[in-house]
């Protein structure tokens, strides 16, 4: 990013320690002004601790965390300009919505029109004019939310930080508050910074994207470059789903590989992730997305031609995984190793059955080969240049 | 239990049993507040008739509760007894709760049994207890420096004293039940909305509290108000309404002015309870 | 931030400070100088000497070690039929009353929990003395011809003191109840097992914290009771608490009254426990609950 933008937030070597354990490890990161910022891992990877660090609810063992250019390390969480949406919300029971919203405001010490100017104006943003008087326990799963979001709001913070908050929706308003998540943070053109373990709440809000894993991010970027270029065998992992098979190194040329796979099974791949190239001889994990191999029925007129360097190995229809438009095949392949591609189910008699002999394709570029040693966990921190 | 092996038949049997049981518990206290009418000097049939003499009238031999001077007296220091009690049950409780759920110490599970013993212990040994130490304390006071101390010596503050030493019991579970459900995220929530900790506790937490602590209060007082066995100990001169009852149920042989003020304590204690109960349910049902 | 931790530990200081004043001066100190006095005899005026005098007086005066005896035996009697009387009670307010009468039940059971012992015993004086309403009206109805005296028996005193402490065990044994799954009940049956052994094995087991619980408050309550005793069953009613009362108050003997408080203290405590044990459960998961 240029050398001239301000960031909302950065965090620059930022490490938490419990006693042995280590929670959060030398992250650093900058959030330029107004984007949505997703912090996405599995449970437990440390991001809950990040973002409290954030907040000021923990204190950071090294490193420091800047907003808007200035260190806020010695400022206590009630006097940072940081404001957070709770995972469960924690909205006051026994105030009303106005109270709610007005909470932050009162503590400000400001008059009692303005409050109730301001107030007025932050649901009328949030599209709930008519909510003010009712009781919290009143209002339903979204309109919660988005008071929670609007009490925040209100007080005009630099950066606000999102814990999960959807976790407690049902799936059909998870997705509907999804978008506008993204709608309300469009209009505010505030600083979000939103924790998950759901990667499709990541992927479909977010201008950007962190991957936390044991403590440390594994890569930022677009949802875009975590999906089609991950930097990490754990980031190919996590992101999207892909076949994984442990594989290793037969010849490498520049960054493109043949592999052999742990059956025997001689494969094409490019070299993946960070650290030096492979060598032959090199231990390492492959990873193919579904969609891009493609299962067609065995012709005895041969296969058509395709272009380009193609892995094709043949296989047996275990079964079919119905989902719609996002429909599945498994397949048992060579010696039994099992194969997961998407396939289009229309119902007709074009459709792939259970026990039908199949070729799999796919792009040797989609066949993506990292370094097995430690890297899917990231568990040594001293192997890794930064 | 086995009522769906043959549902009608032992349903019945059941429920007769049930009845039974409600009976069983509401006989006495009608027979007890039922009399307070009856035109008689006796509390017992024949029924003589009805009439509001036990409560209103003015004049021997039929002089109502609201006229007899003991009564009086007597109902007003259980009241203010109970008042003492209650509040400095419901303020000790709640530093209980507060100590227990909210810190670290070591022997903190210890310490909350300890807590939780007095409610264990008979009143009678709490009252005689409380009466030997505080008497010791006095009498070796005197003999050494010359100075009597009053309260040391069985009255109104022995009583409160010993009433609050297992009445906090009650208030500190009742409080500490509630704290145990607060969802720290709302203080972490109303800090980050900026607020001091003082006003978050003023804001936020205490008025989370305040069912538990009004319902601590009300059964402290009541609680306070029927206690007999630890207070018998400790009275002095100024005697709270169970005491003077006991005397002349025993001593004078009872009139139905008993069964007014019983009428009157039952209905006062219906109403505490039932609005204990009502302050406790949580409005929102989540 | 160093202020923080130091408001902390000033905070758990201020909050420990009421607590430590209350368990050491009004409960553990007292106990502590009523034992100590228990050692204490007066031998002349001002002269004491100390030692296990008023326990060995105790145990040679068959009329007080049976009184502690009767107290014993009368007071787990009136447990155990609590508990009989009271679980189905409980049973039914939690699992088999519908959905608006369990309340109101409930409310019949919590509301009259604070009336005072003296009133109870004051109505069933009313009821069962020879001028009482039930002699009275069996009289009218022919029955018999004389009034009858139902006042002053053992049995009365049981009935009067199962009267007072049920409620204290119904509560308990509602709230344990009420939190069980009617599956567990239902999976119970299915898995083939009959009316009896569903409760044995699946309701009883769920419900022991409460069953304890009642039982422990219920005991204490008889054992430390006063009123019930005295008035049902009259001056000569053998209660252990009458003993005390009257070593206190009427003889002014305190050595001797505290040696009888320490007694009934070490006897229910050792009851309580062995409870605790047997049940396998502890104080905060009993009484701490209800």
């Amino acid at each position: 990013m240029t050398e001239t933008a301000s960031y909302d937030l950065q965090c620059l070597g930022v490490s938490k320690n419990y006693g042995a354990v280590r929670a959060v490890r030398d992250v650093s990161f900058d959030i330029p002004n107004g984007s949505f910022f997703s912090i996405l891992g599995p449970s437990g990877c440390g991001k809950t601790t990040l973002m409290r660090m954030i907040a000021g609810f923990e204190e950071p063992s090294a490193g420091d965390i800047r907003i808007k250019d200035r260190s806020v390390l010695n400022t206590p969480p009630n006097r940072r300009n940081v404001k957070m949406v709770f995972q469960h919300l924690a909205l006051f029971p026994m105030m009303n919505v106005y109270e709610n919203i007005a909470y932050g405001l009162r503590c400000n010490r400001m008059s009692k029109a303005e409050i109730e100017r301001r107030v007025s104006d932050v649901l009328a943003r949030i599209e709930l004019p008519d909510v003010a008087d009712r009781e919290i326990h009143q209002l339903s799963g979204g309109q919660k939310q988005r008071i929670a979001i609007a009490r925040c709001m209100v007080l005009d913070p630099d950066v606000l930080l999102l814990d999960e908050p959807l976790g407690a929706l049902d799936l059909k308003l998870r997705e509907a508050m999804k978008i506008e998540l993204k709608l309300l943070q469009h209009q505010f053109n505030t600083t979000f910074i939103y924790i998950t373990h759901d990667q499709s709440e990541a992927l479909v809000m977010s201008d950007y994207v962190a991957i936390m894993n044991a403590g440390r991010f594994e890569q930022i970027g677009t949802p875009q470059e975590l999906y089609h270029k991950p930097k990490t065998a754990f980031v190919a992992g996590f992101v999207g789903d892909a076949n994984r098979w442990p594989c290793r190194v037969v010849e490498a040329f520049g960054t493109t590989l043949r592999v052999e796979t742990e059956i025997g099974l001689p494969l094409t791949g490019v070299a993946c992730g960070r650290n030096p190239p492979m060598q032959a001889g090199a231990h390492g994990e492959l990873f193919v997305r579904p969609e891009f191999i493609r299962a067609e029925r065995v012709r005895t007129d041969g296969s058509p031609e395709r272009a380009g360097p193609l892995n094709v190995i043949p296989g047996i229809i275990d079964s079919q995984l119905f989902n719609g438009a996002k429909s599945r095949v498994l397949v048992r392949g060579p010696q039994g190793m099992r194969i997961e591609a998407d396939v289009t189910l229309t119902g007709g008699e074009e459709d792939l059955r259970p026990g039908e002999k199949v070729e799999l394709s796919w792009p040797a570029e989609q066949t993506r080969c990292f370094a097995a040693a430690g890297s899917a966990t990231g568990a040594d921190p001293g192997a890794e240049p930064a | 239990m086995s009522a769906r092996k043959s549902p009608s038949l032992m349903l019945i049997g059941y429920r007769l049993y049930i009845a039974a049981f409600f009976v069983f518990l509401a006989a006495p206290l009608v027979a007890a507040g039922t009399f307070a009418f009856n035109d008689s000097l006796f509390p017992s049939l024949p029924w003589q008739g009805f009439t509001l003499d036990w409560f209103f009238s003015a004049t021997e031999p039929k002089l109502g509760m609201f006229h007899d001077r003991r009564l009086l007296s007597g109902l007003y220091y259980s009241f203010v007894i109970a008042t003492c009690v209650s509040a400095l049950s419901v303020f000790v409780g709640t530093c209980n709760a507060f100590l227990f759920v909210r810190h670290y110490f070591p022997g903190k599970n210890a310490l909350y049994v300890v807590m939780i013993l007095p409610l264990v212990i008979p009143g009678v040994i709490l009252g005689i207890a409380l009466l030997v130490l505080a008497s010791t304390i006095a009498n070796s006071l005197e003999q050494a420096t010359g100075i009597e101390l009053s309260f040391l010596r069985p009255g109104i503050v022995l009583v409160v004293l010993g009433q609050f030493s297992f009445i906090v019991t009650i208030a500190s579970l009742v409080i500490v039940a509630r704290l145990r459900k607060f969802d720290m995220a709302m203080e972490e929530a109303a800090l980050n909305l900026g607020a001091s900790r003082a006003r978050v506790l003023a804001t936020v937490t205490l008025p989370y509290l305040r069912p538990a602590m009004i319902a601590a209060g009300i059964v402290g007082f009541l609680v306070s108000f029927e206690n007999f066995n630890t207070t018998l100990f400790l009275v002095g001169s100024e005697a709270p309404l169970t005491v003077i009852m006991y005397d002349r149920m025993v001593k004078v042989g009872s009139t139905p002015v008993l069964n007014a003020v019983s009428l009157v304590l039952m209905l006062g204690s219906g109403v505490l309870a039932l609005v204990s109960i009502l302050v406790q349910r949580d409005r929102s049902p989540s | 931030m160093r202020s923080q931790r130091d408001i902390r530990r000033l905070s758990l200081f201020l909050l420990l400070a009421p607590f430590a004043l209350w368990i050491v001066l009004l409960v553990a100190l007292p106990q502590l100088g009523m034992l100590f006095l228990s050692l204490r005899e007066k031998i002349a005026p001002r002269v004491y000497e100390y030692g296990f005098a008023n326990y060995v007086s105790f145990a040679g005066e068959p009329i007080y070690w049976n009184t502690l005896l009767r107290t014993a035996t009368m007071s787990l009697l009136v447990t155990a039929l609590a508990l009989v009387i009271g679980f189905p009670v409980a049973y039914y307010i939690a699992k088999i009353a519908g959905r608006r009468s369990r309340g109101a039940l409930f409310l019949l059971i919590l509301i009259p929990l604070w009336v005072s012992d003296l009133i109870r015993a004051f109505g069933w004086i009313l009821l069962l003395r020879e001028t009482g309403v039930v002699s009275s009206l069996l009289q009218w109805s022919g029955l018999v011809s004389g009034g009858i005296e139902f006042l002053y028996t053992d049995a009365t005193v049981v009935v009067g003191l199962v009267y007072t402490v049920i409620l204290f065990m119904i509560v308990p044994l509602v709230s344990t109840l009420d939190g069980m799954d009617e599956a567990m009940i239902e999976a119970g049956y299915n898995l083939g097992g009959n009316g009896f052994t569903v409760l044995r094995r699946i309701i009883i087991p769920y419900a022991m914290p409460g069953i304890v619980s009642g039982c422990i408050v219920t005991f204490m309550l008889t054992a430390g009771s006063y009123l019930t005793p005295i008035l049902l069953g009259g001056k000569n009613s053998s209660w252990f608490t009458a003993q005390i009362y009257d070593q206190f108050i009427t003889r002014y003997n305190w050595e001797a009254g505290a040696t009888f408080g320490v007694l009934l203290l070490a006897f229910t405590s050792v009851v309580v426990w062995i409870g605790l044990k047997l049940s396998g459960q502890s104080l905060s998961t009993t009484v701490a609950r209800s």
